[in-house]
């Protein structure tokens, strides 16, 4: 994450949508202690801005949506997680299973 | 313009009918009735329009493929002369990888039809990837409005994967915090841009679910000479089920019975901030399932086009585990890699396959793409970082938000049946709460039976039990 985001860079905003008292009467006692936050893609439309600084961004679909800069050149960090050893072992033993073995011999 | 939720959740009803483009008070009948076939008819399209629409965007005409080597595991574990064949629905063909390209090329078409710039969707699912993905080939721009992140800034893996997708078919992707004030800022955008609602439950994203039943009953019919026995529709908000059951009775397969599939998320609170990390599937569970069937007129629009008690015969839950086992068993022995929340149906029909005569046939109507965030290692490596138990042993041990538990052996994969009497009787109960009365008139006590499958004697017995 670098420091500075500059004009016309990708980055991503927050803001807070609905403060807890805000908030829909009707919400579970847990969601309702905490505010309803958002986060939005986009291009800086300000020269410069730092992390943290309130900041205009236009989305990748024109719109213009102001709200605090939180990261610069955001990636998506979800992956294909790690080896499941319970999930490993069944292909193997189906395997023989289906071909007329036992499945846990 | 006043922002503030109250003031917009006022606006609700004008925002909604600029948005959809429906006049849905040309369909109501009194209070709790409305004409569900004449809005159909109305507003949806016919089955050959709906074939040419989809055929524009290359939606559609997906494979139906014989599970052999599935079936010959079930034969191996059912009594002889039992294992009814399944057939797989290979739904990930479709453009963005699911059914619900279905249901997003028919309001993406009616979007651009009738001269809106762009669209917005309310999911955090795969249909905001369809909706992406059609509004790219139709031209339009599009907004997705997700449910992402608890209030510790963590991602649901699954939807930080829709996310990508959407983004990557041109999407912008406005991300929220748990809650269902979602809705609210779902009308402030669609207030703010004149876009259209390209919501799940318009008589459009429903009929569009009907080419999927439609064509299913041409294949099997080519394949075994006969429509299926059985139709496994995994279930969440109804559509899947209402336009695939359509569907087949369009194509003349009455005597096919419809069964639903849900994945149990019993005493998980879909609302919950501290819930929303602890379930591992986002989609086809009983979060949405028994709420949208006891209670469909809670959607984003003024009347549901999805009403699943009309066509539902049965309805059966399964555990996280062990679809994350059918998941698997998939890709092992069949090559294909997809799910995990669209094999719910197929988990569902393993079992009752072996409960069936081996010269019957289900159909499992449908697959979705599967990949990063959204396959079982991602999503069994969020359950384990977020405090949730994973281990093989017997799947009835299996809780939600405890512990997923992986069967040993495929003979200990099962189906919990739903009392679907009694899911009936709970949208009678549903019906008195939105009424706040416990009087309805012949022609709502008559929608009401055709919205539950329940004769108006069992209905006023219910509300009889109320007073």
């Amino acid at each position: 994450m670098s420091e500075k985001a500059l004009k016309g860079q990708y980055v991503k905003i927050h803001k807070i949508v609905l403060q807890p008292s805000e908030r829909a009467g009707s919400v579970p006692e847990d969601t309702g202690k905490v505010p309803l936050e958002m986060w939005l893609n986009g291009f800086l439309a300000d020269n410069e801005a730092g992390i943290g600084e309130e900041v205009t961004i236009k989305t990748v679909i024109g719109r213009t949506v102001k709200g605090k800069l939180v990261d610069c050149d955001p990636k998506y960090e979800h992956s294909f997680g790690k080896p499941i050893p319970q999930l490993l072992e069944i292909g193997p033993k189906v395997r023989k299973f289906i071909a007329g073995g036992d499945y846990n011999g | 313009m006043d922002n503030a939720y109250n003031a917009v959740m006022g606006r609700r009803t004008q925002i909604m009918k600029k948005a959809v483009g429906i006049d849905y008070d040309k369909y109501e009948i009194e209070g709790i009735a409305f004409d569900y076939e004449k809005m159909m008819s109305e507003v949806g399209y016919d089955l050959d329009q709906l074939r040419q629409i989809q055929s524009e965007t290359a939606v559609g005409n997906t494979p139906l493929v014989e599970l052999r080597q599935i079936n010959k595991l079930i034969r191996r574990i059912s009594a002889p002369g039992k294992g009814a064949r399944i057939f797989l629905k290979d739904e990930a063909a479709n453009p963005s990888g699911s059914f619900k390209d279905r249901r997003a090329s028919v309001s993406v078409y009616e979007a651009a039809k009738k001269g809106y710039k762009g669209v917005i969707a309310a999911t955090s699912g795969n249909y905001g990837a369809a909706v992406a993905s059609q509004a790219a080939k139709r031209g339009l721009k599009c907004i997705i409005v997700q449910e992402t992140f608890d209030s510790r800034g963590i991602g649901q893996p699954e939807i930080i994967e829709k996310a990508r997708a959407c983004e990557a078919y041109g999407a912008e992707v406005v991300q929220l915090s748990v809650g269902p004030e979602l809705f609210y800022y779902f009308l402030v955008l669609l207030e703010e841009t004149g876009y259209f609602n390209a919501s799940l439950y318009t008589p459009f994203g429903i009929a569009g679910v009907e080419t999927l039943g439609f064509e299913l009953n041409e294949q099997m019919i080519e394949i075994t000479g006969r429509s299926p026995d059985y139709v496994v529709v995994t279930h969440a908000g109804g559509g899947n089920l209402t336009g695939t059951a359509r569907g087949l009775l369009k194509a003349g397969a009455t005597d096919t019975k419809i069964v639903a599939a849900s994945v149990d998320l019993s005493g998980l609170h879909m609302a919950s901030d501290t819930d929303f990390n602890k379930k591992s599937f986002t989609t086809g569970h009983t979060g949405f399932g028994i709420p949208f069937a006891t209670f469909p007129d809670r959607s984003d629009v003024p009347r549901n086009a999805a009403r699943a008690l009309r066509y539902m015969d049965r309805y059966l839950l399964v555990s996280q585990g062990e679809t994350f086992y059918v998941t698997e068993l998939l890709a092992q022995v069949e090559g294909m890699q997809r799910g995990p929340a669209g094999n719910t149906s197929l988990t569902a029909a393993i079992t009752l396959a072996r409960e069936l005569d081996d010269d019957q046939t289900i159909v499992v109507q449908e697959t979705e793409y599967t990949g990063a965030g959204k396959c079982p290692s991602a999503q069994l490596t969020f359950a384990k970082e977020n405090g949730i138990i994973v281990r093989t042993g017997n799947p009835a041990e299996n809780k939600p938000g405890e512990e997923i538990v992986i069967p040993e052996h495929p003979d200990q994969l099962h189906y919990t049946e739903m009392d679907l009497g009694r899911i009936r009787k709970s949208y009678v109960k549903q019906a008195v709460k939105s009424q706040g009365r416990t009087t309805f008139s012949e022609a709502e006590l008559r929608f009401i039976s055709e919205d539950t499958n329940l004769k108006k004697e069992e209905i006023l017995n219910v509300i009889e039990e109320l007073k």
